[in-house]
């Protein structure tokens, strides 16, 4: 390690400058806030759909057009969507080897994961928005 | 080149010696993953279902969950029991109740391994009894809530009209 006799310099030298400071942590922080609203949001929900009954449509319909029931259904997509990139992409890292597959994978995912929060979000907005007997 | 040539590597799943602590471990990401994909579609699509109305939400019921009875059965002497009246379950009935049980084992895993991460992130938890102590109970207790979810949830259709 001491020795730096290998060429392009000791481990230190080699990674200087390559890896920029002061965000490292950010991906494992987000990770983890974005755990903790999962945990309260899904608590909510689970006990919810499984307390109710989810063949009625009206019914189904009408609880998600409730504001208190629309805005956190809101946060939760946007929770879940971001904890589950951030969790997709550490498995790609992990298995997709090569590096235009791995780009692929990642755009991929970026794109799902748009896509689909922005589609679970307008759904609920446009239940919350039109009504409860809007068909 | 030559210095990496010559370093340990880490050994892989063949040569570890399987533990609850490994296997809590490779099923939080096993689960994490089932969840983000199958878990966000079935999800989305159950939102998209509902906002399309109700002739798309029953279209879900009926790929999903089961189809709706055909017409309410005014017969005399008809079986007043609800479970009965219902039509039989198709093969995609089948497939999207084993999914659900599936999702629901997936939420409670990663759910469970989620708090175990959280207290592990403190720097608690890592003795070795202790760590394999709380691997087994998170395994152990989604398979638990799995099972005592799926039982209420057939209690209720069995003994309950409104299914």
């Amino acid at each position: 390690m001491s020795g730096g006799q290998i060429k392009g310099g000791t481990s230190l030298g080699r990674v200087r400058g390559l890896g920029s400071a002061k965000h490292g942590s950010q991906h494992w922080l987000t990770q983890r806030i974005t755990a903790l609203g999962n945990v309260i949001l899904f608590s909510w929900l689970f006990v919810s759909l499984l307390l109710g009954d989810l063949t009625q449509y009206s019914a189904v319909r009408g609880w998600v057009a409730e504001p208190m029931v629309a805005l956190p259904l809101i946060l939760l997509i946007l929770s879940v969507f971001w904890h589950f990139k951030l969790g997709l992409q550490v498995l790609i890292e992990d298995y997709v080897h090569g590096d235009a597959a791995r780009i692929v994978a990642l755009v991929a995912l970026n794109f799902y994961v748009f896509a689909g929060a922005a589609y679970g979000i307008f759904a609920v907005a446009r239940i919350a928005l039109t009504g409860t007997t809007a068909a | 080149m030559n210095m990496a040539g010559n370093r340990p590597i880490s050994p892989h799943l063949q040569v570890y010696k399987w533990g609850p602590h490994m296997l809590v471990s490779i099923l939080h990401r096993a689960s994490g993953d089932g969840l983000a994909i199958v878990g966000s579609l079935m999800f989305l699509w159950w939102l998209g279902a509902i906002a399309g109305g109700e002739a798309s939400y029953q279209a879900f019921l009926n790929i999903i969950w089961q189809a709706a009875p055909a017409a309410p059965v005014a017969a005399p002497g008809a079986v007043p029991d609800a479970v009965a009246a219902q039509t039989s379950l198709s093969v995609t009935n089948w497939i999207g109740r084993i999914i659900l049980v599936g999702l629901t084992w997936a939420f409670f895993q990663h759910f469970f391994s989620g708090l175990r991460h959280f207290v592990l992130d403190t720097g608690a938890g890592y003795a070795l009894k202790t760590n394999k102590l709380w691997s087994m109970i998170v395994v152990i207790s989604a398979l638990m809530a799995t099972a005592a979810v799926w039982l209420f949830i057939l209690g209720r259709a069995i003994g309950g009209a409104g299914a």
